[in-house]
């Protein structure tokens, strides 16, 4: 495959609106090839005028479905959407099924709008490294609204709240009691709750359950999250939650300490991520790594003692 | 593991044929190789197909058609990866295409073909190889 598009050209693709050199510039950033750090350092101060939108919920609660609903609405209303898909890696093969588009078929030929699958590759917090690298390109691309759906969630990944400007949580009836709903995690993260398959039993006491949960938890003075019920394969609800999404949108969401709390932990995951490659690199260039498998194997050496031995050089460097 | 580039596959069902048991067994064999595969679902439209590709980046088409439409869809396919400078992308088939079409369809641009009887380590190998070889030019 003639994969030897420059960064430098793939850059002016994405500026120029070249949909083919755009999804290759995030193929580059999803595998960390050379250059992708010189690319998002030249799109970056051209980035943050796009809004994006998190969804995220457990496992077949209809994300992927209510995110094809909400994009069609949007593209109707004139908007350019871009969707970043998530689904995971497995932990064996380090390969995956992509499978989020089979719901989003509709929108496959609109013009508007362009999906991209990512897997986690490892990464666990619900979505992939190259996630908010991915929403940015779609920023400069010219995308206007970028929804990223998370992996199907437990009750803990919530690295999407670092990197959407809005989250919606999605639940769905017969998940659990009462109890669910204030526990700790993903449940504190949203600024918009959606009961999705409301045709089904139950879903009015979802909403309840919720609604009980924010008025234990929100201060005086904070805005209440909104619950919506909606049915995708009814279209309820699709209307009214498309429009709460856009009048927060037009409100602006980011306050000044929540942008500097995102780019600190942009700044942290970037720099574990460098870390971890580098300290991988020597290891492996080094067969370090095997050799100490080996010893600890054998009981001569410690997983402890491997890891902080390593960190050890990086330290007498700088002293 | 995590950061190594990792092989992208698009398995698409074009047209009205309804059986995709095949398209699922090599997505999920593929899966297990080590492949990300993009799975799209059945009764996919060829403009579907071209667009999804090309936005998904993938480096290969994998196509399951079972209807006898194999020629005219692939047809389009290729057709359709061309008109948007795409014809990089590595398009084989697989389904149940009689062996007097093969050389057909290797005339308008497939560059394998995988009937019944096929395992998923003859398809893994075929893209692996041919991938690299033309990553090389």
């Amino acid at each position: 495959m003639a994969r030897t598009d420059s960064w430098e050209n793939l850059v002016k693709g994405v500026i120029n609106g070249d949909v083919r050199l755009m999804a290759r510039l995030i193929t580059v950033v999803e595998n960390r090839q050379p250059g992708w750090q010189e690319a998002m350092k030249r799109l970056y101060p051209e980035s943050g005028s796009a809004t994006v939108i998190g969804i995220t919920g457990s496992p077949g609660a209809g994300k992927s479905s209510l995110t094809a609903s909400i994009a069609l609405k949007l593209a109707e209303k004139n908007l350019k959407v871009g969707i970043i898909a998530v689904d995971p890696s497995s932990p064996f093969s380090g390969g995956a099924i992509l499978g989020d588009r089979l719901r989003m078929q509709k929108l496959f030929t609109c013009e508007q709008i362009f999906i991209r699958s990512m897997a986690t590759r490892g990464m666990l917090g619900g979505l992939c490294h190259a996630a908010r690298d991915s929403a940015r390109i779609l920023d400069v691309f010219g995308k206007e609204i970028i929804i990223i759906e998370t992996v199907g969630v437990g009750q803990d990944e919530v690295d999407i709240v670092k990197t959407a400007d809005q989250v919606m949580v999605v639940c769905v009836p017969g998940q659990g009691d009462s109890v669910q709903a204030i526990k700790a995690g993903i449940m504190e993260i949203a600024d918009l709750f959606v009961v999705n398959k409301a045709d089904k039993p139950g879903a009015d006491e979802v909403v309840a359950d919720i609604q009980s949960m924010l008025e234990l938890s929100v201060e005086a003075d904070q805005s209440i999250p909104s619950v919506i019920k909606t049915s995708v394969v009814n279209n309820q609800g699709i209307d009214e939650l498309v429009e709460q999404l856009l009048q927060a949108r037009q409100k602006g969401f980011l306050s000044r300490e929540k942008e500097s709390l995102r780019i600190r932990a942009e700044m942290k995951t970037l720099l574990e991520e460098e870390i971890f490659r580098t300290v991988s690199r020597v290891w492996q260039d080094n067969e370090i790594l095997e050799q100490l498998v080996m010893e600890i194997r054998e009981r001569k050496n410690d997983p402890y003692s491997a890891v902080q031995a390593m960190m050890q050089v990086y330290k007498s460097d700088k002293n | 593991m995590n950061q190594q580039e990792r092989i992208r596959v698009l398995i698409a069902k074009p047209g009205l044929d309804g059986h995709e048991r095949g398209a699922r067994v090599v997505a999920y064999g593929l899966r297990d190789l080590g492949f990300e595969v993009i799975y799209t679902g059945l009764r996919q439209t060829t403009a579907q197909i071209v667009q999804a590709a090309i936005q998904e980046d993938v480096d290969v088409i994998g196509l399951s058609i079972l209807s006898g439409a194999h020629l005219t869809l692939t047809e389009n396919v290729i057709k359709g990866l061309k008109e948007n400078q795409a014809e990089d992308i590595l398009v084989i088939a697989g389904g149940i295409i009689p062996e007097e079409d093969k050389p057909a369809m290797q005339q308008m641009g497939v560059h394998a073909v995988f009937t019944a009887g096929s395992s998923i380590e003859e398809i893994a190998d075929f893209i692996k190889s041919t991938k690299g070889e033309s990553a090389d030019d």
